[in-house]
């Protein structure tokens, strides 16, 4: 259906896409700036809680990129993508608990004060050498991206699509969840893992960290843009883009559709594990509740708020959707619910492009219904 | 929740009102914000709701009686949606940007440990309201709800006595979470040391929300039919009672023969459920709104007032908020500012009447002192009080019971000045 | 046999819920009456039984338990009244006099007409504010039962004498051997004889003759009761592990028995779980049959489904709520009504959805799930800010309580009975409705080629709207039967969401028959998995088996064949 590629498919960067990487990277360097730099009696001061606020925004950001690149340019749509994000800061929570060492309530010098107080003797075996930086950095992106690779391998190879393949990431997702609350599995159960101290020796607690967190957050985003705009510009995202318009016929052709689809699930979990990674420690818990379905339905809500298909959107959808969120919360915390359940209703039905669609021309990405269900 | 001012809500407002009196209330004077950080939205909008209006209601009582420092107060509401990272991002939100007095807030653990770095590095003061597992005193919190010694220990010593029925066999069920986990460890650590071995004591743990119940029920029943009198401790969590309750009456489990104590079920638990078949089982709580005291029936009538619902019960954490905002409006004004560090140095010792008599007092473990009363269902949804302490009992920060935590103390006056110290933090001076 | 006055058989009414309180007040106005009317053989005399009546209300639980032992032992017939009436908390000390008094009720809630225990007078009705309430304790009522249970060997009720023989059983006291054996000469109900030969046995074992003691063994050893089983394990060991029985051949015959009440218990557990099993499996099913017409047939994404469940219960609970105070006769009708305005309440508003915003995402299936999520945290903040966010009490009708006793103690409760009843009634109603009715053969036409039903002059758009709410309205019906054993709160909807999509795609979308195969079968898998590994486990062992099967067939258990299912 979208069979040829518009000059906005093929392009590098696209206009929106620019206008994103420009606000990012600007954020990425005012944002400190105002906080660290500039007085507090300024009128341009950004305050602490702001930082880690828009900090948050960007993880949320990145995580929709992940879930656009699958769902806006293969047509998988995943109702587990929390799942990923989840282990990604789960990965990273183990890190900053043993960067915790003895400064914990009961003070053992190994560990986490859950353990001790469930009367662990000794370290699980899984959490060796998460003490150790690069090791839990790889983890984050080599645990979503090995359960992408056996779930993914495993769904399309057997040839699981459409609504089948979300309700069964959602099925993961919620065993995840339900396999995390136990405090047996010996991640801290409902609690989750919480009460971080530092990162890299830097305080967790101090402005300067909070800022480099932020800035971190900012450039995952857009190396995580990039990258994913790289891959759908590029010959192998033609073939993704095929998949999604018409997978029987793009297999009849002879590609090795279940293969496309498989590197860009593993890529998009690995992203979302980043995104998790960085939410961590700016939030400072992680808890099985990110596991749950709601989470992950969420997540697609963002990307359906922003427009799918456009990556760039679905960052602006995400920022806006949690802003949203934010400010009814606390402007008025019994009827949010409405303002909220009402934008996606009348986002779905009045802008099916999301509300970047509103700025889009005619042309770009059409036609996704029929081609996005799959089934 | 617009707020209204009540004529009759003076009643009740622990002697406070003679304090301020006299300064009359200023109406250009800046409000004092008082933050309220419950759920009202998710699972836990459930329970937290009801905390987030008796709040409003207390606030609008103090309001009508003169407000504190010859200033009013102003609740700020924020939904934190059962969702805990947005709780530390509500928190940091009503300190830094509403820039809140106190807030008072929190139900879950987790909701309470998400929170707690943010308290602690804004140095804000947060009341929460609900009974818990212990093992924490953060200089930035005060907790108005049972520790495990004031709930768990007593409750399961009455059921041991004579009067309670002499239970030798225990199940200990509990939702999969740090409360019952905590709670059951200190139980059995507790059991054994009187004389009940393991082989007596059948431990379960059910996933939240869990609502088919009917194999626990019937693994119950087994565990019971061993000819030793058998009773059961629930930590049971939230919304699985319900279903809970009604598959244990279902099955003929009545109190006599198998008595069930709960330490997470209160009147507004009760409320969703027909509890004739329930009569007889237990809870073990500070506060029974079936307590006949006059400050109790004023507080009942001021609630149902305020809330225009005859239907509506009041139950323990409602108390425990009664009791840390009466205590907190007492601490500001002996303190004269709402400054956080003379607040706290002003709550140690403050005194504040309990809504079931006698006088609940602040540690300086950060934990109250009060009275323990066990209740038995009614078929009218109430509880019954069966027994309860002579007098008060101290909250314990750190149980006695679990070796890593009974040598650390929690004080945070001098010497100790610290939560989880096993020495003090200053050298003792001999007199 | 003394003669004892007949009364109504208050095992029936007793204990129930409120709606039915003032009937039990009514009968035990009645049973208290009667209990004088016929002048029954008093073997004590009036002081005696004064004073014994009097010592109720001195001291504390303990002395009132030994004052409970001591007026059962004086056998008077009037001790049943008076001991019932303290078991209700009926039972007064008179604030001005002292006297213990029997409170029936009066005119006003807040009087009580006071009734003599010895003599049976009825006084004027007095304010209860003069009256203090006797207070118990779950001890204090257990000491009633057991004395109650001595009393009411000989009743009228088998059920009383049923409960009277287990009280024997469980108390093990020689002394009610003799009563215990001239009961069974007269004993006619086969259940009450069963009961009273195996507290004989029970009470021998304990205290008979070698001899006897095998013979009590030989009788236990039919029973399946796990109660017997404790039994005997007790009399093979104590607690520290050291043997009880000192006679060899009785202990080897204590030993097989055992073994054989192992064995059936054994079975009987396993009966029991498939029946948990079925019982899940039939929520599972009510959850799910609605979402299997919006997402199955009609192929929206539907997460307000759950929501739909939840109006369900919440229509319920508020007409439950008219008939307490309109119509309190028809409470036992309570459910059957509202089964139908659950349908049509839920039916309705799923159609307002349907016309409202789905229709304008036919063929963008993915993006109803957007909608309906929207449409969920709508509805849900609706409920709650005009029914509050607590727990709502949906009551039981007299015939859905209780729980009909199987051997082995497994328990089979009559309102999950007759939720696998209803289950599996709705599902019938509806394969006919979608098979046999005109409506049905419309619905099948439009979701399998729109086109061409639409040129053959159905009006596909209404069929949509009414498709949708008949999925929603069974949803409703759902919510009807939930709201027996679930809560009643706005997060009703939430827990059963993923459940639900689950049974759908196990069982094969698009196929009523999957969705029944599938809820039974998730649901006995996790009944049979749950008492070995527990529930939680089992649950995600559960999931971990749908992915995996999903995998092998990755159109479900049941897939519907040909090209309609790539459309």
């Amino acid at each position: 259906m979208a069979g040829h590629a518009s000059r906005a498919q093929t392009a590098p960067i696209d206009l929106g896409g620019a206008l994103l990487l420009i606000a990012v990277l600007g954020a990425a360097v005012a944002v400190p700036y105002c906080n660290l730099v500039l007085p507090p009696s300024s009128p341009w001061h950004v305050e602490g809680w702001v930082v880690q606020l828009l900090g948050k925004y960007l993880c949320f950001a990145l995580l929709a990129v992940s879930v656009d690149l699958i769902w806006g340019y293969c047509g998988i749509l995943s109702l587990g993508h929390g799942a990923f994000f989840a282990l990604g800061g789960y990965a990273m929570g183990m890190h900053l608990m043993r960067e915790i060492g003895d400064r914990g309530v009961y003070g053992h010098s190994e560990l986490p004060d859950f353990m001790v107080f469930l009367n662990w003797s000794e370290l699980p075996w899984y959490w060796t050498g998460f003490d150790l930086f690069w090791l839990a950095a790889l983890m984050v992106l080599a645990v979503p991206g090995l359960l992408a690779f056996v779930f993914g391998w495993l769904a399309f190879r057997s040839r699981v699509t459409g609504v089948y393949l979300s309700i069964m990431t959602q099925a993961m997702t919620y065993a995840l969840m339900l396999a995390f609350f136990r405090n047996d599995m010996g991640f801290g159960g409902n609690n989750g893992l919480t009460d971080f101290k530092d990162l890299l020796g830097y305080d967790l607690q101090a402005d300067a960290t909070r800022a480099g967190l932020f800035a971190a957050s900012a450039l995952a985003l857009v190396f995580g843009y990039l990258a994913c705009r790289r891959l759908v510009t590029s010959t192998f995202g033609q073939v993704l883009i095929a998949i999604r318009d018409a997978e029987s016929r793009t297999r009849f052709l002879g590609y090795r559709v279940e293969h496309y689809k498989l590197v860009a699930f593993v890529v998009s979990a690995m992203l979302a594990g980043v995104a998790g990674a960085l939410y961590v420690p700016q939030v400072g818990i992680i808890n099985p509740g990110e596991f749950s379905p709601a989470n992950s339905i969420e997540i697609v809500v963002w990307v359906a708020v922003g427009g799918r298909g456009t990556l760039y959107g679905a960052a602006v959808g995400a920022v806006l959707v949690n802003y949203a969120k934010t400010y009814f919360t606390g402007a008025m915390p019994d009827v949010w619910l409405f303002f909220l359940g009402g934008l996606f209703v009348a986002v779905t039905v009045l802008l099916p492009r999301g509300l970047t669609g509103l700025f889009r021309g005619v042309r770009g990405p059409s036609a996704f219904g029929r081609g996005a269900a799959g089934g | 929740m617009s707020a209204r001012v009540r004529t009759a809500a003076a009643a009740g407002v622990v002697g406070l009102a003679a304090l301020v009196s006299g300064a009359a209330l200023a109406q250009d004077a800046p409000p004092i914000k008082v933050g309220i950080l419950h759920s009202l939205s998710g699972t836990m909008a459930i329970s937290e709701t009801t905390l987030k209006d008796v709040m409003l209601m207390l606030i609008d009582r103090q309001n009508a009686a003169g407000g504190v420092l010859g200033r009013p107060l102003e609740a700020v509401v924020v939904d934190p949606a059962s969702n805990w990272p947005l709780f530390a991002e509500k928190a940091r939100e009503l300190i830094e940007q509403d820039e809140v007095a106190v807030v008072f807030g929190c139900w879950t653990s987790v909701s309470r440990k998400s929170v707690l770095p943010v308290f602690e590095e804004l140095n804000g003061l947060l009341f929460y309201p609900v009974q818990y597992e212990g093992e924490e005193s953060s200089r930035n919190v005060f907790y108005t709800g049972a520790a495990p010694n004031q709930q768990a220990i007593p409750a399961v010593e009455y059921l041991m006595s004579e009067d309670g029925g002499a239970a030798e066999r225990w199940v200990l069920l509990g939702t999969d979470y740090v409360y019952p986990r905590t709670t059951n460890k200190i139980l059995r650590a507790f059991l054994n040391a009187n004389g009940i071995t393991d082989a007596d004591i059948f431990e379960n743990y059910t996933p939240f929300g869990h609502s088919d119940w009917q194999t626990i029920v019937g693994q119950v029943k087994a565990f019971a039919s061993a000819g030793k009198r058998t009773a059961v401790v629930s930590t049971i969590n939230g919304d699985a009672n319900v279903p809970f309750y009604k598959e244990l009456a279902n099955q003929g489990i009545s109190a006599e023969d198998i008595p069930v104590v709960a330490f997470s079920v209160g009147e507004e638990e009760l409320a969703g459920l027909d509890t004739a078949p329930l009569v007889g089982h237990l809870a073990a709580w500070n506060y029974f709104m079936s307590v006949d005291t006059e400050d109790n029936a004023d507080f009942i009538d001021a609630w149902l007032d305020f809330i225009g619902d005859d239907a509506r019960v009041t139950n323990d954490p409602m108390e425990a908020h009664y009791i840390g905002f009466n205590m907190w409006v007492q601490a500001v004004s002996q303190a004269g500012t709402t400054d956080v560090d003379a607040v706290r140095q002003a709550m140690y010792g403050q005194r504040a009447r309990n809504l079931t008599g006698g006088v609940a007092v602040m540690n300086t473990n950060h934990h109250l002192s009060k009275p323990v009363l066990i209740g038995e269902i009614q078929d009218d949804g109430q509880f019954e009080t069966v027994w309860s302490t002579d007098g008060v009992v101290v909250g314990d920060a750190w149980s006695d019971y679990i070796p890593e935590s009974a040598k650390l103390t929690a004080d945070w006056t001098y010497p100790w000045v610290c939560g989880n110290c096993e020495a003090p933090r200053f050298p003792v001076t001999a007199e | 046999m003394r003669t004892v006055p007949v009364r109504p058989g208050p095992a029936v009414p007793c204990g129930l819920p409120a709606a039915a309180r003032p009937i039990v007040r009514l009968c035990l106005v009645a049973l208290v009456l009667l209990a004088f009317a016929v002048p029954a053989g008093a073997t004590t005399d009036d002081d005696q039984f004064a004073a014994a009546v009097d010592a109720l209300a001195l001291g504390s639980y303990n002395d009132r338990v030994a004052a409970i032992e001591a007026l059962a032992a004086l056998g008077d017939p009037r001790a049943v009244a008076v001991l019932e009436a303290l078991m209700a908390r009926d039972l007064y000390t008179r604030k001005d006099t002292g006297a213990v008094v029997i409170g029936a009720p009066a005119d006003s809630r807040r009087q009580v007409r006071p009734v003599d225990p010895v003599t049976g007078t009825i006084g004027e009705p007095v304010r209860t504010r003069s009256l203090a309430k006797i207070r118990v304790n779950n001890r204090v009522r257990r000491a009633i039962r057991s004395a109650l249970g001595a009393l009411t060997l000989a009743d009228p009720e088998p059920a009383r004498r049923l409960d009277a023989a287990q009280a024997v059983f469980t108390a093990r006291d020689p002394d009610q051997l003799v009563p215990v054996r001239r009961a069974l000469e007269h004993e006619a109900d086969p259940d009450v004889r069963a009961a009273l030969v195996q507290a004989a046995a029970a009470i021998e074992l304990a205290a008979g003759s070698p001899a006897e003691r095998l013979a009590a063994i030989a009788v236990l050893a039919e029973s399946s009761d796990p109660a017997v089983q404790a039994l005997l394990s007790e009399r093979l060991l104590d607690r520290d592990g050291a043997p009880v029985e000192p006679d060899d051949e009785v202990r080897a015959a204590a030993a097989d028995a055992l073994d054989r009440i192992e064995q059936r218990i054994a079975m009987w557990r396993l009966v029991g779980d498939v029946y948990r099993g079925v019982s899940l499996g039939s929520v599972l099913l009510l959850a799910a049959i609605g979402l299997a017409i919006t997402f199955g047939v009609m192929g929206v994404i539907n997460m307000a489904h759950g929501e739909m469940v939840m109006l369900g219960a919440y229509t319920t609970f508020v007409l439950q709520d008219a008939i307490r105070t309109h119509a309190p006769g028809l409470f036992d009708w309570s459910l059957l009504i509202a089964v139908p305005l659950a349908f049509a309440v839920a039916g309705l508003v799923g159609i307002a959805i349907e016309r409202g915003v789905i229709r304008f995402l036919y063929g963008r299936p993915l993006e109803t799930l957007l909608a309906t999520w929207g449409l969920s945290l709508i509805l849900q903040q609706a409920v709650r800010t005009v029914f509050g966010p607590t727990n709502r009490e949906v009551g039981t009708p007299d015939w859905m309580q209780g729980a009909f006793e199987t051997a082995a103690g497994i328990t089979l409760t009559y309102n999950r009975l007759v939720i696998i009843v209803f289950a599996l009634a709705v599902f019938a109603v509806l394969l006919a409705v979608i098979r046999k009715s005109a409506f049905g053969l419309e619905m099948r036409a439009v979701t399998q080629n729109r086109r061409m039903a639409s040129a053959m002059g159905i009006r596909t758009g209404w069929v949509d709207a009414l498709t949708f709410g008949l999925g929603s309205g069974i949803a409703g019906i759902a919510g009807v039967a939930l709201s027996q054993i679930d809560n009643v709160s706005p997060n009703l909807g939430q827990s059963y969401i993923v459940d639900s999509f689950m049974v759908v795609v196990f069982g094969g979308v698009g196929n009523l028959w999957g969705t029944l195969a599938g809820a039974l079968s998730l649901g006995v898998a996790n009944k049979l998995l749950e008492p070995t590994v527990g529930p939680v486990l089992g649950k995600i062992l559960v999931l971990v088996a749908i992915i995996l099967f999903i995998q092998k067939r990755p159109r479900g258990l049941f897939a519907l064949k040909g090209r309609a299912v790539e459309a």
